[in-house]
């Protein structure tokens, strides 16, 4: 058994040393969550290929329904770097590198926002919600989940027993339809993705009102894995950071409707954490 | 005017439109029936095969209680390859979990999540019952007249269990606008067929109805003017029509032939009595008359020879004598005694008017097949074949043509003369025999009258018959008896 063992792990081995080799060369993993409009096809590819041209080498963007299918790859290392929430953010701090944040009205900031139907102009906060649909975008969102449970916490309650049914549509843009279909009377929704969307597809969030808007909070940022090489890390950084000094990269920053990225710190993402922790403890 | 009085002329055609719409409404009725039934099975199957196909997806996101992804199956557009145009798109899906709560509908603004199915859906009491229902675990349809909807139920089940049953609401009225066209199809191939129908009942009423209403038209005619069966246009055949027309015709010819037969009895009775009258008279006169010229006589025997009283008598006498010829004429007396009728008596009538009419230059047609004696009185015969020969050599242009034909048939002597001249108007053949009815001069006017009694008397009858160039008396004297 254990002589069986060491030969499979020999065999496992023997095209690693290969691989190393040829590491240079392998493409660069890049995870993407819906934290922004990721189902513009056209404008994820033409951002590879910019920053394929930066980097010299060739990028996959791996993009997945939920936040935990890009999350966990990242902290295995099976990807190299993702764009992901505050949430997972400082869930994994320990195992995660910040690379960069988005600057959005020209802050590395955003709100969550509360959303009721456009029709429905009586409801004013989370509590005349009470009773009512409730959509979630993601479990692993700040603003589509962990702002609206901390709220709900601080109010002595969960969901559960607030709304009579919540649900996760896994999208910023589905809490946004879910909303203006009626299924849901309410919803918690990433700031950024409504106002884009408010650019985009006026007649959609036209259907939605935004009822309340939270504090602000460290915008998700771009981060690295902990095994992505330093020499990487910096790559990725100068690419993202330089996007707002040439022309092609701000076309592309206004498909994203930002105004660029910064370093950003780890500090931005604290009221995320403290959040978190309150929720945590319940 | 009532339906009933109306002519045939419309009534034919009107029953024919109405047949004929009563036809179309019905296969119209069955036609719509067969297309609702066949549209509703399409819709069964459709249903049927979505449902399946639904509630199969549906189980996973039922167990995971993903509300959201339940909701994005249900409402997303061509979601069974049904498009959402088509008539057999259902109106809205709902899931219905087994608690009769709302799960999630494609209608969300309607039917909203948790809500209670009996208050959300209005017309929902079938459906409920459905739900409620022993048949939970089956996919079925509720079709209610009463409910604006068609239900489709599919429920959901994984291992066994009831997770929720996908509703399918087909509205009603998806049927409307399909039988509205049909039935307006129907509706006009109705009115095509009825114009060429009308058209042809009409043609065809004409003619079906025009011998009718000629014929209806006469009748009512009858017993007011004449008809003249010639003029009846009736086609000659052996139907209905064809018979009552020739019933008809044959009426008028036996009510023509019974108006002459009552002319003709007032005729010779009216002769009758002027007979017996004038006999009378005559007789009465004769009388007076004798001792009137008996006494002239003795006076002139023993009375004075004064010239003027003489020339008084011989006046009064004159006078008496022509009464008396006049009053002899009137009283006409056929049996004398005389010897039988022979032949050579026919010939010595001839050889009487041959002077006449070499006189008048007219032919005589002489065919006397009399071969031997009658036992008919000879001078009465005699008599009337001079009369009649007479008025018809008067009667006829300078050279005419006359003839007489004398025979013995059948037990009667008969007599026919004729003559080409000018012919006697209807209205004069009325009185023809009747005394002094046509005196022109030429004699007193008594000839035919003195005929016709000498023909009575023996028991016989005469008759004229007058047609511009031809006209001719025929006497019939019955031989025996009258003799």
């Amino acid at each position: 058994m254990h002589k069986r063992r060491r030969l499979l792990t020999a065999l496992a081995l023997a095209p690693l040393a290969a691989h190393a080799q040829s590491l240079a060369r392998a493409p660069l993993r890049v995870g993407l969550t819906k934290v922004f409009l990721d189902d513009q096809m056209a404008f994820v590819r033409a951002w590879r290929g910019y920053v394929e041209a930066r980097l010299k080498r060739p990028v996959d963007f791996v993009q997945r329904q939920t936040y935990r299918e890009i999350v966990d790859p990242l902290r295995e290392g099976r990807l190299d770097f993702a764009w992901i929430c505050g949430y997972p953010y400082v869930r994994h701090q320990a195992q995660l590198k910040l690379v960069a944040v988005p600057l959005w009205e020209a802050q590395p900031l955003y709100r969550s926002y509360l959303i009721v139907s456009a029709s429905d102009s009586a409801t004013r906060s989370l509590d005349d919600l009470r009773g009512k649909v409730f959509a979630f975008s993601d479990p692993d969102s700040n603003s589509g989940h962990l702002y609206t449970r901390y709220e709900l916490h601080r109010r002595n309650t969960t969901p559960s027993a607030f709304f009579s049914r919540t649900f996760f549509t896994l999208a910023h843009r589905k809490v946004v339809e879910a909303v203006a279909a009626g299924v849901a009377q309410g919803g918690a929704v990433d700031g950024y993705v409504w106002e884009t969307l408010a650019r985009l597809h006026p007649q959609l969030t036209g259907r939605t009102r935004v009822a309340e808007k939270s504090p602000q909070f460290g915008h998700p940022p771009f981060v690295a894995a902990a095994a992505t090489p330093p020499a990487t890390v910096d790559a990725m950084r100068s690419v993202l950071l330089g996007m707002g000094a040439s022309d092609e990269g701000n076309a592309l920053l206004r498909q994203l409707n930002l105004d660029g990225f910064v370093r950003g710190e780890p500090a931005l993402y604290d009221s995320i954490a403290s959040m978190m922790r309150a929720v945590d403890r319940a | 005017m009532q339906l009933r009085d109306l002519s045939l002329k419309y009534k034919i055609p009107l029953r024919g439109s109405v047949l004929i719409i009563v036809t179309a409404a019905a296969v119209s009725a069955a036609l719509v029936a067969r297309e609702y039934d066949d549209f509703k099975r399409d819709l069964v199957e459709t249903a049927d095969s979505m449902g399946r196909v639904l509630a199969h997806t549906l189980v996973a996101p039922l167990v995971h209680d993903d509300v959201w992804r339940a909701y994005e199956i249900i409402s997303s557009p061509g979601r069974t390859g049904i498009r959402a145009d088509s008539p057999l798109a259902a109106e809205w899906l709902a899931i219905v979990d087994p608690q009769l709560r709302i799960y999630v509908s494609s209608r969300a603004d309607r039917f909203p999540v948790l809500a209670d199915v009996t208050v959300a859906i209005p017309d929902a009491q079938p459906l409920v019952e459905e739900l409620r229902g022993p048949a939970r675990n089956l996919p079925r349809l509720v079709d209610r007249d009463e409910a604006k909807h068609l239900y489709s139920l599919t429920p959901i089940i994984a291992d066994g269990v009831l997770l929720g049953t996908l509703v399918a609401a087909y509205s009603r009225d998806i049927f409307v606008p399909r039988l509205r066209s049909i039935v307006e199809r129907a509706a006009l191939v109705t009115l095509v067929v009825l114009a060429i129908v009308i058209a042809a009942s009409w043609f065809w009423a004409q003619r079906f109805a025009a011998p009718l209403v000629d014929l209806a038209e006469r009748m009512s005619r009858v017993g007011h003017t004449e008809s003249r069966e010639e003029e009846l246009q009736l086609e000659e055949s052996k139907d209905e029509i064809g018979r009552l027309a020739t019933a008809f015709r044959e009426m008028l010819a036996g009510l023509r032939d019974k108006e002459e037969f009552e002319k003709r009895i007032i005729s010779s009775e009216r002769l009758a009595a002027l007979g017996r009258l004038s006999a009378g008279i005559a007789h009465e006169i004769n009388n007076p008359l004798g001792g009137m010229l008996n006494a002239i006589d003795t006076f002139r025997r023993h009375g004075s020879g004064d010239p003027m009283t003489l020339k008084t008598m011989a006046l009064l006498e004159r006078g008496l004598l022509q009464i008396k010829e006049t009053v002899a004429a009137l009283l006409v007396e056929a049996r004398v005694a005389a010897h039988p009728l022979a032949p050579q008596d026919v010939e010595d009538v001839k050889t009487l008017v041959l002077a006449d009419a070499h006189r008048k230059q007219a032919r005589l047609e002489w065919d006397n097949r009399l071969a031997e004696s009658i036992s008919l009185p000879s001078t009465a015969v005699r008599q009337i074949l001079i009369n009649l020969l007479l008025n018809a050599l008067r009667a006829v242009d300078a050279g005419g043509c006359v003839s007489c034909a004398v025979e013995r048939a059948n037990g009667t002597l008969r007599i026919v003369v004729g003559n080409d001249g000018a012919h006697i108007p209807a209205e004069r053949l009325d009185h023809l025999f009747e005394p002094f009815a046509h005196a022109d001069g030429e004699g007193h006017g008594l000839g035919l009258w003195v005929t016709y009694q000498i023909v009575q008397q023996l028991g016989g009858r005469i008759a004229a018959q007058s047609f511009p160039g031809d006209t001719r008396f025929e006497v019939g004297l019955p031989l025996g008896g009258a003799a």
